[in-house]
């Protein structure tokens, strides 16, 4: 195995993890904890999986902040190519610098500068490695992108190095931490799956979830989140198209807030389920379960 | 515990999980190995997450993962009273005489009441090992099992206490309302919480008698997508239910890249010229117009007698999942007669509802209620002639169990003739066709049919169906 670029952990331990994390307000569960320190000190990249909603990409942007990082995000999405993803040459900026030349230039010379950092598009990957900082690469929504995209990520985040034939082989100074997610509206490939550490994040559990509400909606009385965390429980049971994650819970939380509503009772849920349930057959759905009306 | 000790250990808990299903490579045991030496190896906790984050890479194993998992990494050792302290004050409970463990009964019972109040986890997990340890043991000879689940849920039967313990959290308030619905659930999760950890408990307490390796064996349930649709209980069926929409999701998805790799359509000339304006009117890329597929017809015609109502639910819901793939999807349902039903499934309709309303209103029974599929086929084809047309894809959903009734080979036939494809899924293994009253092998000539025992198949067979 080459060795690897000298990486320095963000982090000491888990409990680190969870303390750091929960001040910039991100509430991490053992596991989430656990496999971050994991991540930092193995110089994995982090795949993290669950259904929208539940937080992964707030994980990102929290390890971002607590380890003082800068984050770079690629948005994945159909048809993203390495144009987008690595690099390009600024063809039209190049294009004017030959026009520019006249006639009196040499080609080599041309040649040798338009393909120069000058003219090179940088794209996130790219941005990412070049990075001498403590940096954060966020790949989101992974599932979203063309398996010849993982192909690159594969390449990209084994080595953490690029090639750029005119430029030669660019390698990290200091390796990025890495969170790649996705909603697994496909499988990933085995091979980018075996390289990285796996979280799956689902909803969590009844007390942790209270906690999150009253963090992030810190107005609403600790009586109505646990009222409110114990309802959407409740929603989450029934067979829906769309179950509620928390950022529903955090939106209902504000919601409540907003209208003064002190108690979640028959009238305040049915006013405000539009908030936690998207479909309108959902919402069918839980007025009859629930006997709202 | 000596490193030897340890990496054995480790090497086979991979082979256990490999064993169960799990494709854990090389590398990835590796790591778990470099995870654990990162980690406090005495947080239990933590060594799970290192274990999981290494080796778990998808979702519906995690499952098969943690039953291992607590195997091979136990929480204590005997009745736990030395990693714990707290379980002491029971005692070897072989002696007991039958007033005491009354009592004892009585008294787990109490504090299963405020535990499952108080809603606190470690708690529970506490209770549960010691009523394992009260309650779920048999003298029975050697090499017998000697812990038993339903025992301990049967002495302390904690449904019992379920309209006590909806007073308590009520106070007060009326019943049948909101609060009720809500507290229910919360108590019937925190039931089941507590099933679980029993479970566990007597699977930790009978490897310790019998060796993990024979525990793990039979303790590792099928993957959801590996379970039989005949053989499914409620639980799973609802299991699957809820997993339609992120199913139907994939295949499109699916469905979608392949498209995209398929041929494109003919070249854009507008937008190819707006295009080449940025790099001074030389045509660096050519932009296509995207290619339109063909979307057929879908209909649906699925036996819903009760043998085999749970796979043609599940197919009828994916096959509506997936309606925007298709120009129009028609469903039929059949027991002894045949009624159309696709009103009930109407966009937007609840899923549940549909299926209840269907089994009710929809004029599927015309006889004695069994599965008569001759009568069904010459209904449908007379009642119906115009349904299946030369762009339809038909599918029928049926284990083809006649009665020993009349086969209406020559209505199939022309139905099938009429169609652009047909197929017939079976949800009864190969090996069954044609046994008994199965008259899998007659229908199997006039039309392709295809086993689709589990949701795997079933997946697999709907990509291929699905026009690109």
């Amino acid at each position: 195995m080459t060795t690897r670029e000298p990486h320095v952990p963000m982090f000491s331990s888990p409990d680190d993890v969870r303390d750091r994390l929960a001040a910039t307000g991100y509430l991490a569960d053992d596991a989430i904890a656990t496999t971050v320190f994991l991540a930092d000190v193995l110089g994995k990249p982090l795949l993290v999986e669950g259904p929208a909603g539940t937080g992964k990409t707030e994980l990102a942007k929290a390890v971002t902040e607590a380890a003082d990082a800068t984050l770079v995000r690629l948005q994945c999405y159909e048809g993203l190519d390495e144009a987008r993803a690595l690099y390009e040459w600024n063809y039209r900026k190049q294009l004017l610098r030959i026009q520019a030349a006249g006639d009196g230039q040499k080609w080599e010379e041309t040649h040798d500068d338009i393909f120069s950092e000058e003219f090179l598009l940088a794209r996130p990957l790219l941005t990412a490695i070049r990075r001498d900082d403590p940096t954060v690469l966020l790949v989101d929504e992974t599932d979203k992108a063309d398996v010849e995209v993982e192909g690159l990520l594969l390449e990209v985040l084994s080595d953490f190095q690029v090639t750029v034939p005119e430029l030669g082989t660019i390698t990290a100074t200091n390796r990025p931490f890495v969170v790649l997610t996705s909603n697994a509206t496909r499988e990933l490939s085995e091979a980018l799956k075996r390289r990285c550490l796996f979280l799956h994040m689902d909803y969590p559990d009844a007390e942790r979830e209270k906690a999150i509400v009253l963090r992030r909606v810190p107005e609403v009385p600790e009586a109505l989140a646990e009222q409110l965390v114990r309802t959407i429980r409740t929603l989450r049971a029934l067979e829906l198209k769309k179950s509620p994650s928390i950022a529903e819970s955090i939106d209902w939380a504000r919601t409540l807030v907003a209208l003064g509503i002190e108690t979640l009772d028959e009238a305040a849920v049915g006013q405000t389920l539009g908030v936690v349930l998207k479909h309108a057959s959902d919402q069918a759905r839980a007025v009859k379960e629930l006997g709202l009306n | 515990m000596a490193a030897d000790g340890l990496i054995d250990r480790h090497v086979a808990f991979v082979g256990a999980l490999r064993g169960a299903g799990l494709p854990v490579s090389l590398a990835e045991s590796l790591d778990a190995t470099q995870a654990m030496a990162a980690i406090d190896l005495m947080d239990r906790r933590q060594l799970r997450a290192a274990y999981a984050a290494s080796v778990v890479k998808r979702a519906p194993h995690r499952a098969t993962f943690d039953r291992l998992f607590d195997l091979w990494w136990p929480p204590a050792v005997g009745d736990g009273s030395e990693s714990e302290g707290d379980a002491a004050d029971i005692d070897d409970m072989t002696e007991v005489e039958p007033a005491d463990l009354d009592a004892m009964r009585n008294a787990l019972r109490d504090q299963l009441r405020e535990v499952l109040l108080s809603g606190d986890d470690e708690a529970l997990r506490r209770l549960a090992r010691q009523s394992v340890t009260g309650l779920g043991r048999t003298d029975s000879p050697p090499g017998r099992q000697s812990w038993f689940t339903y025992r301990v849920l049967r002495a302390l039967s904690p449904e019992t206490l379920l309209a006590d313990l909806l007073k308590a959290i009520l106070d007060g308030d009326e019943r049948g309302g909101l609060a009720e619905k809500v507290a229910r659930q919360m108590l019937a999760e925190r039931i089941k919480k507590f099933e679980e950890y029993v479970e566990a408990e007597v699977r930790r307490r009978l490897a310790e008698d019998r060796g993990v390796e024979a525990i793990a064996k039979t303790s590792v349930k099928p993957l959801i997508e590996q379970v039989d649709f005949l053989r499914a209980s409620r639980d799973e069926i609802a299991e699957l239910r809820r997993r339609v929409y992120p199913l139907a999701r994939r295949l499109a998805t699916r469905l979608t890249a392949k498209r995209r790799l398929g041929r494109s359509g003919r070249l854009d000339v507008r937008r190819t010229v707006r295009a080449s304006l940025s790099s001074g009117g030389v045509p660096l890329t050519t932009i296509h117009k995207p290619h339109k597929p063909h979307k057929p017809e879908l209909v649906v015609l699925c036996d819903v007698s009760g043998s085999v109502a749970a796979f043609a639910h599940f197919t009828v819901l994916l096959a509506y999942a997936l309606r925007e793939q298709f120009a129009k999807v028609r469903v039929f349902a059949f027991v002894d007669t045949c009624d159309e039903v696709t009103r009930f499934f109407e966009r937007g309709g609840d899923v549940g509802d549909a299926l209840a309303r269907m089994a009710q209103e929809a004029n599927v029974v015309w006889f004695d209620g069994h599965s008569d599929y001759g009568h069904s086929f010459e209904v449908f084809a007379q009642k119906w002639p115009d349904a299946v047309t030369p762009k339809t894809s038909l599918l029928i959903l049926g284990d083809a169990r006649t009665n020993y009734r009349a086969l209406s080979l020559p209505s199939l036939r022309s139905v099938v003739r009429h169609a652009r494809r047909a197929y017939w899924l079976n949800p009864e293994p190969r090996q069954y066709w044609g046994s008994g009253d199965s008259a899998s092998s007659s229908y199997g000539d006039v039309i392709p049919m295809i086993e689709c025992r589990n949701a795997a198949q079933l997946e697999e067979f709907v990509e291929q169906l699905l026009p690109v």
